[in-house]
């Protein structure tokens, strides 16, 4: 008797869990990125990617669904970030935090979640090291080192640059940039002949000083790196306005300098532009096209999406698939890093997948040149190098290399 | 003294009374004990508003008490906060020192810039503090090798005497830590505001010419103030980045000196409480907005904007100064 009630209760414990597993559940995200001020525009692409996967997807989490509580970062820095990230982990009690466009939120968000043991999907945010801050941050978007490694070899081998003068806004990211750009250049026999910072992220500086410098030092390319967002327009009508391409000087860089939004407004400058990187809206694949044609559905044939966007995008497909893998449990860290380490998805921008190692991204990067079709800038994609890992931590330099919490 | 109801009379009875405390001082610190209580989950941000007027007290001691306007505050803001970060990741991770060190360290910012700069007034004072705070971005963003740059560092601070540990999650050690720290800055603050010091700093304000000719060092004494305020404005800085564990050369953003600032405008220059007052609404205002309206939308900046606007134009001495009145209209009835 006492067996068969010890065991009935066991039974009734266990339907109880089972049947609360599968109850249907609301999760709660925080999304947090810059909604107002210079970097609006990024934080809206986020969020419109992010917000476009949620529609498309709606039936991927069956019963389940999903709550996303936006924040505003407001500034690059960290304070007003982890304010919220605060705030939404201890009051709104969500189970995860993504979004994090600037890599000081990211960083200053990582020791809160050390905490509270919140996972964490970046969707922006590439400074190097930022995953080996915090064992429950994946990243979906990209690294420095990915497209600067490959846009210096490349040039060196196939674009026939002996020498370089590399121009880089004068924040981490620029310096991540040109490190990487340095490596894979003069790996491939190369020679960076002048390195010149250009101003803060904050502001759009004049850059006809910093480019009549690199002109005087007559380099076969200029490899320039600035953030993503209103500098790239400047830096293409400067290389213009002083007729650098005939003095034989090719302008080069990774794929911030032609990011989709900006492209257009860059004119005919921008024309003969290679870059490298890990997205653009021309790519051929059926799943881009597809993510295009439904981006600009959804928000109007003259919003095109770009990286930023697809960012957001692919950041929200990792979201519903660690949520999948909770399916109506809490959406603990160990169960979002088990279902994120080693995950697979067909992006718009190719096959991408999380390193189980890193955390971070492995994905393809294109080697792309601007053209003009037709009155409009279009990107064509000339090489593809499939799978690439971050250089900086599979040679361990610097931060890079060490754990960091 | 016989109470009677002359003029000369009530204004020695206030000249002798101004100083002493008033019950009504007792709301902030009481609101602050019930916050802790009732809003843990924002509390890293009221420990933020905390830092915030503490900085605005600073500035208070020289735009509203010594007439010396500045829109470089956050040089010393900035340098306490690297000293402190830096000496915590060079083994001296110990949040008391680092605070005494952030003072000095700031003090003495405070001196060499203040012996030059206040020989200035006016607009070129406004603008040259205003350089050097850039310059010191600039110099904070150029060696990143040591400060971190725009993306800063991490560190952790150890136990407050080696009891109490700082904690990054739930933020209640921490609040109460800077609480006290405001509560000993303002007395210090107020203390210095009613001895003869603090009346001489109005004066100067009010007349520095007049001070002058009856005797008073002028450039002197506004260089002491000014000294006194950088030590106080490098704590609010230690403060700032050992509560966030993280430091980014946002602390020498000039654009924090505008905030700052504005806060002090909004509260009330030359009244104390303005400080608190204005410190909270803009804080406020800046990360709450929206979800007060329930939006996605930001509109935290139209919303300063709007309440600096009508503070400007229908309440000049600041929000505190509607209090002041209401106070006043208060006390006629009583009588």
């Amino acid at each position: 008797m006492k067996k068969f009630v010890a065991m009935s209760l066991v039974a009734v414990a266990f339907t109880i869990i089972t049947v609360k597993a599968t109850e249907a559940r609301e999760y709660k995200i925080g999304f947090i990125g810059p909604m107002s001020g210079g970097a609006a525009q990024l934080g809206q692409q986020m969020k419109r990617g992010a917000k476009l996967y949620m529609k498309l997807h709606k039936d991927q989490l069956g019963k389940h669904t999903i709550k996303m509580i936006v924040r505003d970062s407001k500034r690059p820095g960290g304070p007003i970030a982890k304010a919220a990230a605060q705030e939404l982990i201890t009051r709104e009690k969500v189970e995860l935090i993504t979004g994090l466009i600037f890599s000081p939120n990211a960083m200053s968000v990582a020791p809160l979640v050390n905490k509270s043991k919140t996972p964490v999907v970046i969707m922006n945010a590439g400074t190097t090291f930022i995953p080996n801050m915090s064992p429950h941050m994946v990243r979906v978007s990209f690294t420095m080192w990915q497209a600067g490694v490959i846009i210096g070899e490349h040039a060196a081998s196939n674009l026939n640059c002996k020498t370089a003068v590399a121009g880089y806004t004068n924040y981490p990211p620029g310096k991540d940039s040109i490190n990487a750009f340095r490596h894979g250049f003069e790996g491939k026999g190369g020679k960076v002949v002048d390195e010149i910072p250009m101003g803060g992220p904050g502001k759009v500086p004049d850059f006809t000083p910093f480019f009549q410098r690199a002109k005087s030092k007559k380099p076969n390319c200029l490899y320039v790196f600035v953030p993503a967002g209103n500098h790239a327009a400047a830096v293409a009508k400067t290389y213009q306005a002083l007729a650098m391409r005939k003095a034989g000087i090719r302008l080069i860089g990774p794929g911030d300098i032609t990011q989709d939004t900006q492209l257009q407004g860059m004119g005919s400058a921008a024309v003969g532009l290679v870059t490298a990187h890990h997205y653009h809206m021309f790519l051929k694949s059926a799943e881009n096209q597809a993510f295009v044609k439904a981006w600009k559905a959804e928000y109007g044939a003259n919003n095109p999406p770009d990286f930023v966007g697809v960012g957001g995008y692919d950041g929200m497909a990792a979201v519903y698939a660690a949520i999948r893998a909770a399916n109506g449990s809490k959406l603990t860290s160990a169960i979002a890093m088990k279902a994120l380490k080693g995950w697979k998805f067909e992006s718009p921008r190719g096959p991408i997948m999380i390193d189980p190692e890193t955390r971070d991204i492995i994905q393809n990067i294109y080697i792309s040149i601007v053209r003009k079709k037709g009155g409009m800038l279009v990107q064509e994609t000339q090489k593809t190098f499939k799978a690439v890992k971050d250089k900086c931590k599979e040679l361990k330099l610097g931060k890079c290399g060490k754990k960091l919490y | 003294m016989v109470p009677n109801h002359s003029s000369a009379a009530k204004a020695v009875n206030y000249l002798q009374t101004r100083h002493r405390f008033h019950w009504g001082e007792a709301i902030p610190w009481i609101l602050a004990i019930l916050v802790f209580y009732f809003l843990p989950g924002y509390r890293l941000l009221a420990t933020q508003i905390l830092v915030m007027i503490i900085f605005a007290l600073s500035l208070d001691l020289i735009v509203g008490y010594a007439g010396i306007i500045s829109l470089g505050h956050t040089a010393f803001f900035g340098t306490g906060a690297y000293i402190t970060a830096l000496l915590a990741t060079n083994n001296i991770p110990d949040p008391i020192i680092g605070l005494i060190a952030a003072a000095f360290g700031a003090a003495i910012l405070g001196f060499l810039s203040g012996w030059v700069l206040l020989r200035t007034t006016g607009l070129t004072l406004l603008v040259l503090t205003m350089a050097v705070t850039i310059m010191l971005a600039e110099l904070a963003n150029d060696f990143d090798e040591i400060t971190g740059g725009f993306d800063g560092i991490n560190f952790t601070n150890s136990d407050i005497f080696g009891l109490i540990e700082l904690d990054q999650l739930w933020y209640s050690s921490s609040y109460i830590y800077v609480l006290i720290v405001l509560f000993l800055s303002f007395l210090f603050i107020r203390t210095i505001i009613y001895a003869p010091f603090g009346r001489m700093l109005i004066g100067i304000r009010e007349n520095p010419r007049r001070m002058s000719a009856i005797g008073t060092p002028v450039h002197q004494r506004q260089v002491i103030v000014y000294v006194v305020s950088a030590a106080i404005a490098g704590i609010a800085g230690a403060l700032w980045v050992q509560v966030q564990g993280n430091v980014t050369t946002e602390v020498y953003a000039f654009e924090l000196s505008g905030d700052v600032l504005i806060m002090l405008i909004l509260g009330g220059t030359g009244r104390l409480y303005g400080a608190f007052l204005g410190a909270t609404v803009f804080k406020i205002l800046e990360n709450v907005t929206e979800q007060v309206l329930g939006t996605d939308q930001p509109y935290w900046q139209f919303a300063i904007g709007l309440v600096l606007i009508l503070t400007v134009l229908f309440a000049r001495r600041g929000l505190f100064g509607i209090f002041e009145d209401l106070g006043n209209k208060w006390k006629e009835r009583g009588q």
